[in-house]
């Protein structure tokens, strides 16, 4: 009677059963840290020394990777230190796993967990950022953490989780021509809220989801953090086992639920009826159909992060650009080299300068405001990515609408927020 | 524990109000608190004093998993945020990492306390003091592990 996330956290704690609400220690498969939370990991070790702790060596270097993304390339002095800072970590630590940008792969850290299978099913893999829940959709245990957290788990190979209770999300029926995982997720988020799901799993399942992409769940995933959750999982199956086969992954132990596994609520959506959504600023859960919104005027497009510049993102956005002009500025960031090379392969990225659009290097920059592409007082924004809140993408008085890569790409060529099955 | 109110009316307050992206890649705690809730009100860091408790509505710290926010919080000198709920990661990241108490409270004691209230907190009695409006308001006692790792001064500190 066991979920999938009991039957990981059990195994992970060294337990036949937990239930929800259980505190528990759960021996940690795989760590994170990237150019943000590593020096902020770096600052709490330095701290513990002064403290008088000696730190030799981590529980198990293997099991740690990092990635390169937030302030990359170097965006000022400051973030270069922070890239050499991490540099000797990984030296000084004997972490071989540092993807590092200008050196063949490197990329977004949640795109690179799936993109270069780093988590595998049945495995708790933390991280040192929020959306660390994207990695969940191969069926693995993916939860977030701070500084303090990160540094124990380096440490100790271990950490504390609340059980959490699980909400399923069932979707009957294979998504409509033009409808995307981005717009049944903003929609889960304006029904139950952004604290819907707080201290939460969300779970999804369904014929939907089977019928669903890999890439596609993962941006189910990805955004369960905008409602709060601890993690978001689903269940593996064939397409999981062939997408981790085509990197190389074959061996690891899965984990199922019971078939009476329970769950604290169950959701159903009718895949049929779903609209393209547009989350407006400034909150994720503030949803409507993007046609009530097509007199709104934009002054920038953003196609990029985590959660929107995988593969298909970038071939949803093709499909709408190809033989078109942008009529307001565009900038596409695939979210990993891979992924860039995949684009160009397959002449993506032709079609986008095509139409007129920036591509740039994967990077999390413009979408946390932090570089590269940052938005000015007063502007307007549609874009691929998870979070509205005032100032996330620029100034504080900046404005930010959130939505798939078809609507921002069809928004990109009409200069307002445009539903994609009106682009004539 | 004494201290005065700052109190936001508001839900949903998060990462990117109470310590702005651009600053994530400053690691200096000192430096962090000069721009701690920059987002939402720009002169907090001239009025917050050594001590101050925050006010807020629910879902208070959603949104990124830096420390930053904790971090910024401490060292501007709060001691304890109190609210009607929080996020995840900003709850573990307060107590794990010592930097503040993270204390739940109810609709009704989030209405009756106002901004420049003086509080006195007494978490071992599971109370608030609010001793301008000289009424008492009872807390949820911490969940055990909680309770223990605050008392142990932080997760590195505390002992299974």
């Amino acid at each position: 009677m066991l979920n999938i996330t009991e039957k990981i956290l059990a195994r992970a704690s060294g337990k036949t059963k937990v239930s929800p609400d259980d505190v528990i220690f759960a021996n940690v498969d795989k760590v994170m840290v990237h150019d943000v939370s590593g020096p902020g990991v770096i600052a709490v070790f330095e701290k513990l020394k002064k403290s008088g702790m000696r730190i030799e060596k981590l529980w198990s270097p293997e099991k740690v990777w990092v990635a390169e993304d937030h302030f990359v390339p170097a965006a000022d002095k400051i973030s270069a230190q922070n890239v050499v800072l991490l540099t000797q970590f990984t030296k000084e630590y004997g972490i071989e796993k540092h993807f590092k940008y200008g050196m063949g792969q490197y990329g977004i850290c949640h795109t690179l967990s799936h993109e270069e299978a780093m988590v595998l099913p049945g495995e708790v893999y933390v991280g040192g950022d929020s959306h660390t829940n994207t990695t969940g959709a191969l069926g693995a245990f993916a939860a977030g953490l701070g500084h303090t957290d990160v540094a124990y788990v380096l440490l100790n190979g271990k950490i504390w989780f609340k059980v959490p209770e699980t909400i399923y999300f069932k979707l009957n029926g294979k998504l409509p021509d033009y409808v995307m995982a981005k717009d049944l997720i903003l929609k889960i988020i304006g029904d139950i809220g952004t604290d819907g799901g707080a201290y939460k799993t969300m779970q999804f399942g369904g014929s939907g989801i089977s019928e669903m992409s890999v890439e596609e769940r993962l941006t189910l995933t990805n955004m369960t953090t905008e409602a709060g959750a601890k993690s978001g999982i689903i269940e593996p199956d064939q397409k999981i086992r062939d997408y981790l086969a085509q990197r190389g992954a074959t061996n690891y132990s899965e984990v199922h639920g019971d078939p009476d596994a329970q769950y604290e609520k169950i959701y159903e959506y009718e895949a049929s009826v779903l609209d393209p959504i547009v989350a407006k600023p400034f909150s994720p859960e503030n949803i409507t159909v993007a046609r009530d919104l097509s007199s709104v005027s934009l002054d920038k497009a953003y196609i990029g992060s985590c959660t929107g510049a995988k593969l298909e993102d970038l071939r949803a956005a093709a499909r709408i650009l190809k033989g078109r002009t942008v009529k307001i500025r565009t900038e596409i960031l695939p979210a990993a080299i891979s992924i860039f090379r995949k684009a160009m392969d397959e002449g993506l990225v032709k079609i986008f300068m095509d139409a007129g659009a920036m591509v740039g290097p994967p990077t999390c920059g413009a979408c946390c405001g932090a570089h590269m592409g940052v938005l000015a007082k007063d502007e307007v924004c549609i874009s691929t990515t998870n979070r509205n809140f005032p100032g996330r993408m620029g100034h504080v008085e900046s404005r930010t609408y959130l939505a798939s890569p078809l609507v921002t790409a069809a928004s990109a060529i009409t200069g307002k927020i445009t539903d994609p099955r009106d682009v004539k | 524990m004494k201290g005065s109110v700052i109190k936001y009316e508001k839900d949903n307050i998060d990462t990117d109000v109470i310590l702005p992206g651009p600053y994530l890649k400053i690691h200096d705690y000192d430096e962090l608190a000069k721009h701690a809730m920059e987002g939402i009100d720009k002169d907090f860091h001239k009025k917050v004093k050594p001590g101050d408790f925050l006010v807020a509505g629910k879902n208070f710290g959603c949104g990124s998993s830096r420390e930053h926010a904790p971090i910024a919080l401490s060292y501007s000198g709060v001691k304890a945020v109190l609210a009607l709920s929080f996020a995840r990661i900003f709850y573990r990241n307060a107590v794990d990492g010592a930097f503040l108490l993270p204390i739940e409270i109810e609709e009704s004691t989030y209405k009756d306390i106002s901004e420049g209230d003086q509080l006195e907190i007494e978490t071992s009695e599971n109370k608030i003091r609010n001793i301008t409006k000289n009424t008492i308001y009872e807390i949820k006692p911490f969940p055990e592990l909680i309770g223990k790792i605050i008392a142990a001064g932080g997760l590195f500190n505390y002992k299974s």
